[in-house]
């Protein structure tokens, strides 16, 4: 019996990780620290514009900064949630199927927000006229 | 295993059952719980910013659901999801970067902020939000 850490299968193959590891983290965390900024100006925002019905979240969302800052968190948030969702599926389910599945519809719905959000937005702004 | 004696030599994680909970087991548990929920909020928003482009009615009908008590529980739950991941969030990038709080004490301290932060905040931006607009 080995006292090797590795698995028989990972010594005869002599390979590692798959090398994407460092890469995904380091995605996570620049995510992150663009959120620090942009979540609190998110939540002043939202709540600023949710305040006053249809006209008033349309005005909110016409201003060219609210918009660029709009698209920018909610870019970020996909970004950050896509690679925190990716983890959480590896992690806790085994079946390679299901696995497989779940990790292309969390692709799938992040990609899809931010075309269907980042339109909402430049629709709104190009309407107004900015 | 069926009876057999565990011969494998390699380390076995202690088993979450015999595990007694503490603060910094919680808020790691809590920062993935919470990662999952504000997803589920990401969704919620989505819909909110989608409606304004998609007219009046649309934005009436999403605006109704939001406001409704079920709407204004789920926001609530989001809002405190959303501060503690992000509280927490900032713990792990000062772990990552200049890699201070690992002593145990200033860990545990840490995590019964990160709660406490989240529940305070939300409270506090809730009636603010309420009150002031």
């Amino acid at each position: 019996m080995s006292t090797d850490f590795e698995t028989p299968t990972a010594a005869a193959r002599g390979l590692g990780s798959a090398k994407s590891g460092t890469g995904h983290h380091i995605h996570q965390r620049v995510s992150a620290i663009a959120l620090i900024f942009l979540v609190p100006w998110f939540l002043y925002a939202v709540i600023a514009a949710s305040r006053s019905g249809f006209e008033g979240a349309t005005a909110w969302l016409a201003q060219p900064w609210n918009a660029i800052l709009m698209i920018l968190t909610l870019g970020a948030a996909f970004y950050h949630m896509r690679l925190g969702m990716q983890v959480v599926i590896e992690d806790y389910i085994a079946k390679a199927g299901m696995k497989q599945g779940l990790l292309i519809l969390n692709t799938f719905v992040c990609f899809g927000l931010l075309a269907a959000t980042t339109l909402s937005v430049l629709k709104i702004w190009i309407s107004a006229g900015g | 295993m069926s009876g057999s004696e565990w011969t494998d030599p390699r380390p076995m994680s202690p088993h979450v059952q015999i595990w007694k909970w503490h603060w910094t087991m919680a808020a790691s548990i809590f920062h993935r719980v919470t990662g999952v929920g504000n997803y589920l909020g990401a969704l919620l928003i989505s819909v909110w910013v989608i409606s304004i482009a998609a007219g009046p009615e649309a934005y009436a009908f999403v605006e109704g659901i939001m406001l409704s008590p079920i709407g204004q529980i789920l926001l609530f739950f989001w809002l405190t999801s959303l501060l503690f991941h992000f509280a927490n969030g900032i713990r792990h990038m000062l772990w990552d970067g200049p890699k201070v709080g690992f002593q145990p004490k200033v860990a545990s301290g840490w995590s019964v902020f990160n709660f406490a932060f989240a529940i305070v905040a939300a409270a506090t931006i809730w009636s603010l939000a309420t009150n002031l607009f």
